[in-house]
């Protein structure tokens, strides 16, 4: 290991390929490409949908029409061809499967290549994960949702909800995000396929980390899922959200929307794994990742956003907390990793509202090889915020002298008895710190693995255990070595 | 959009070309600007938070004043001065005594060759190019070291007077200078709009400290664009002191294009009534082994806002870069508001970076402590709020400039004792 210098590290660290590329042979029911009003009604026909869904759909794509493309994020990418994307996909057999056994064995393959597998949860029964998992577009199975049950949760796929209940989400649906909130919102609100549905019911803690895999799957097709979540007076849920897509040469759209809604004391906690393919070593390929996360808080209500971001080639993402009521919290946890020619501009919005109210955000942002990792917040105090409270903590790691890590917070205070404070640090990793390691019998590699670590541990800290340990693996592919 | 690019059109059309002798090219390519580029909104990322729509409703015109008596304008009274009323040189105000290594011409005697202020697309510089009245140009010999300050005083005389100001400072190569600059209005004027230029170049191993005070009043629109160019071992220092002005807006452009240089840049702003301060800042690291010091401290109260937009640029190969800029701020009403926001931009690895801004009140528990010792509520904040400014005004050296300043916060903020009067 002695003789393992950092350029032959760096040299496997490029040549390693994308740990999650390879892709599923299961023919696909495509529609072909482009982007109508009838391909959006073909949509919502496939999907058994009622009109009030069908109108909502076309109201938002005709919104999106007149809608321009926003170039403010700090990203430099060839804006992609709408008509050119296919916009359903679903493995054939959507049949829905009775039991785990029937189900297609290739795919129980590709969740197995995942590291989810459906057959270590079983046999793992009775540990705390149900996972609603997506292929493309449709929902293939759900467990433990009998368990769920009994307690009066609802957690399916987006369009089983619309089906069974109709009212519920009619209701929440677009309060949060309202179809015409920004460019990619309203796109996914016109040709959204799938999502997952959570309702919690009054009182209720949900016992279970409910989770949730996305995976793109066929080539040339975006996916353009929907999340809603309700948690209604009182109760807690804990929410994982984990992304992984297959090798693929031609960048990808993705415009998901993610909803939460946290009623009077109630908590969300949504945590993020992305890992979505971020593209070669040379910037060929790679995911778009254009996505809009909110949530609204009630009174004495808490939404605490958790993410660890290392895949796409482009990232656009804010996930944010409006703290309507009184007392409520928001936080914001968030590692970015880019590495290569990836490019991310992320960062979250704490909109204070009620009186009393409480952000806190922790953003930890890494860059390596060529990449752009910008930082991007809004802390907005409104009049009527008496006695608010805003903590935020930006830093930023530089690996290489052909990276860059920038930071833009937006800051606005209406109100004299709030309280913000916001700093932020732009840095290398210490070469007193390597030393001082090295000293000790550390090797270089492993001291920045050990550095990097120690300076996401904060955010790490808040993810579930689950899916720590999987953010920590992600976090060595996508770094260890990468120091220049 | 066209409206207000119409408006424009009729607010400058009462003004005469400058008659300073700029070259051609310069001039038709602020023209085209002038012609092409509309007034900012908000919806322009620089100008989100400050609205000039309001100066598109007045028609400007330009007039040499007439002004009586400068003694509340002098912030230093025994040295060169230089005075300006609407853009026009007063030889009756000022004086003739420059010191050694020093040399002052008046830019409509020695006209301009070039120019480093940017004129594409930006409306206010570009209207000071097309329309300048005159300005001052100050070079500063090499190796000189000059003790006494250069006063150079502009003063706002007259409704809706819109005067272009320029000026020009040349700092040679080890030589030391302090420059202090004064914007004012007279009692009474309205609507008076300063719009004003500086091209600053730093020499090598020169140090220049500039020290600026404005205080027009709340009804006058202030907005200044600094370009400053800083060469190998210099150090530049620029303290920006805002007490008055309706509508400010300070861009502070500082390129850094030589190594080991030092920069601070310091600002206060302590608002009230309806006034809007905008300080903008960029500082550029171009190239490695340089350091910069930001710090801007505000206080606002009644319906004041205040807007700090402080960005930080560390070049590609600008390695080992210290940065540091930080942004305080108290609001003291609830109708006051501020908005921040400090920018890192970095493209090198080897660099130490930061940024911090806080917004807060006065703390409770500090009020209580000395009211408890027998101070009004009044005395016990102003005591606070000065202890809270005085990190800015004592990174002044000249200490007239201090007294002088502190003197304006006892006049417009009825502040009954100062720092000073513990000296």
């Amino acid at each position: 290991m002695s003789n393992y210098t950092e350029n032959e590290l760096a040299k496997d660290l490029e040549d390693q390929e994308y740990e999650f590329g390879f892709t599923t042979d299961i023919e696909s029911d495509k529609i072909p490409k482009g982007l109508s009003e009838e391909v959006i009604r073909f949509i919502s026909a496939k999907k058994e949908e009622p009109q009030w869904l069908l109108d909502f759909r076309l109201d938002s794509f005709r919104k999106w029409k007149e809608m321009i493309e926003p170039e403010w994020a700090h990203v430099h990418y060839a804006k992609p061809d709408f008509q050119d994307i296919s916009y359903y996909s679903a493995p054939k057999q959507t049949k829905k499967y009775e039991s785990w056994d029937d189900v297609d064995p290739e795919m129980k393959e590709t969740m197995k290549k995942l590291g989810i597998s459906m057959e270590e949860q079983k046999r793992l029964t009775g540990t705390n994960v149900a996972v609603d998992f997506v292929m493309d577009s449709v929902s293939v199975a759900t467990s433990f949702k009998s368990k769920l049950k009994e307690l009066g949760i609802i957690f399916c796929s987006f369009s089983e909800a619309v089906q069974d209940y109709p009212e519920l989400v009619r209701a929440n649906m677009g309060t949060v995000v309202p179809s015409t909130d920004n460019f990619y919102a309203a796109l996914n609100s016109a040709v959204f396929t799938d999502g997952s549905f959570c309702y919690i019911p009054k009182g209720v803690r949900c016992p279970m980390e409910l989770s949730t895999y996305f995976r793109i799957n066929e080539g040339g097709t975006g996916q353009f899922e929907r999340t809603l979540v309700v948690a209604d007076e009182g109760a807690y849920v804990s929410y994982l959200e984990g992304c992984t897509a297959p090798q693929r040469d031609e960048n990808q759209l993705h415009a998901a929307v993610v909803e939460l809604i946290a009623k009077d004391n109630a908590e969300i906690k949504y945590s993020t794994v992305q890992n979505w393919y971020p593209g070669d070593k040379n910037g060929v390929g790679g995911i778009f990742n254009f996505v809009t996360k909110r949530g609204i808080c009630g009174t004495n209500s808490k939404i605490s956003w958790t993410q660890v971001e290392t895949g796409s080639a482009v990232t656009w993402k804010y996930p944010s907390c409006i703290l309507k009521g009184d007392n409520s919290i928001g936080e914001f946890y968030s590692v970015a990793v880019t590495n290569h020619f990836q490019q991310a501009d992320t960062g979250t919005k704490m909109i204070h509202l009620g009186k009393n109210t409480k952000s806190t955000i922790i953003s930890k942002g890494i860059s390596a090889g060529k990449s752009q990792n910008s930082y991007r917040g809004l802390v907005q105090i409104h009049k009527g915020a008496t006695n608010s409270r805003n903590f935020s903590q930006c830093d930023s790691l530089l690996m290489t002298d052909e990276c860059g890590a920038h930071t833009f917070p937006y800051i606005e205070c209406k109100n004299s008895s709030s309280k913000i404070e916001h700093e932020a640090t732009t840095s290398k990793i210490g070469e007193d710190q390597i030393f001082y390691c090295k000293q000790r019998g550390i090797g270089e590699e492993k001291a920045i693995s050990l550095i990097v670590n120690g300076y996401c541990k904060e955010v790490l800290n808040q993810l579930p255990m689950e899916f720590a340990v999987e953010a920590q693996k992600l976090l060595s592919i996508s770094l260890e070595g990468s120091v220049g | 959009m066209s409206m207000i690019a119409e408006n424009k059109k009729e607010f400058i059309s009462r003004l005469s070309k400058t008659s300073i002798s700029i070259p051609e090219e310069l001039k038709s390519l602020a023209g085209a600007t002038l012609e092409n580029t509309d007034l900012p909104t908000t919806r322009n990322e620089h100008w989100k938070y400050t609205r000039v729509a309001k100066l598109s409703k007045i028609d400007f015109n330009n007039s040499a004043g007439n002004v009586q008596n400068i003694e509340d304008f002098i912030i230093d009274p025994t040295k060169a001065t230089f005075v300006f009323v609407n853009g026009h040189y007063s030889t009756e105000f000022s004086s003739t005594k420059i010191p050694e290594g020093v040399t002052v011409e008046l830019l409509s005697n020695s006209g301009m060759t070039s120019s480093i202020i940017k004129n594409e697309g930006e409306v206010f510089n570009a209207l000071n190019t097309a329309h300048l009245i005159d300005g001052a140009s100050i070079t500063i010999t090499n190796k000189a070291q000059v003790e006494t300050p250069i006063q150079v005083i502009h003063i706002l005389d007259g409704n809706e007077q819109l005067s272009n100001f320029k000026t020009v400072i040349n700092a040679g190569a080890f030589s030391k200078a302090n420059i202090v600059e004064g914007f004012f209005a007279t009692k009474g004027s309205e609507k008076s709009f300063a719009n004003v230029t500086s091209e600053i170049k730093v020499g090598a191993n020169a140090f220049l400290t500039i020290d600026k005070v404005q205080f027009e009043n709340e009804a006058s629109f202030h907005i200044s664009t600094e370009q400053i160019e800083q060469d190998k071992y210099s150090t530049f220092t620029i303290n920006t002191i805002t007490l008055n002005g309706g509508l400010v807006r300070n861009n502070l452009n500082v390129d850094v294009i030589g190594e080991n240089c030092t920069t601070h840049l310091n600002g206060a702003y302590i608002l009230k009534g309806k006034q809007h301060v905008d300080n903008h800042s960029i500082m550029d690291h171009k190239v490695p082994n340089c350091e910069s010091h930001e710090l801007y401290k505000g206080v606002m109260d009644e319906n004041s806002t205040a807007v700090f937009n402080g960005k930080v640029y560390v070049r590609k190969d600008a390695q080992k870069i210290n940065a540091f800029q930080s942004n305080r701020n108290v609001l003291l009403s609830d109708s006051a508001a501020v908005n921040s926001k400090p920018e890192l931009e970095i493209y090198a690895d080897d660099v130490k970076c930061s940024h911090g801004s806080t917004t807060g009140q006065l703390d409770d528990d500090a009020i209580f402590y000395l009211r408890a010792r027998g101070l009004s509520r009044r005395a016990a904040t102003q005591l606070l709020v000065s202890a809270f400014i005085t990190e800015i005004i004592d990174h002044i050296e000249n200490e007239n400039v201090r007294a002088f300043t502190f003197n304006l916060l006892k006049k417009r903020y009825g502040w009954d004792i100062t720092p000073e009067d513990f000296h």
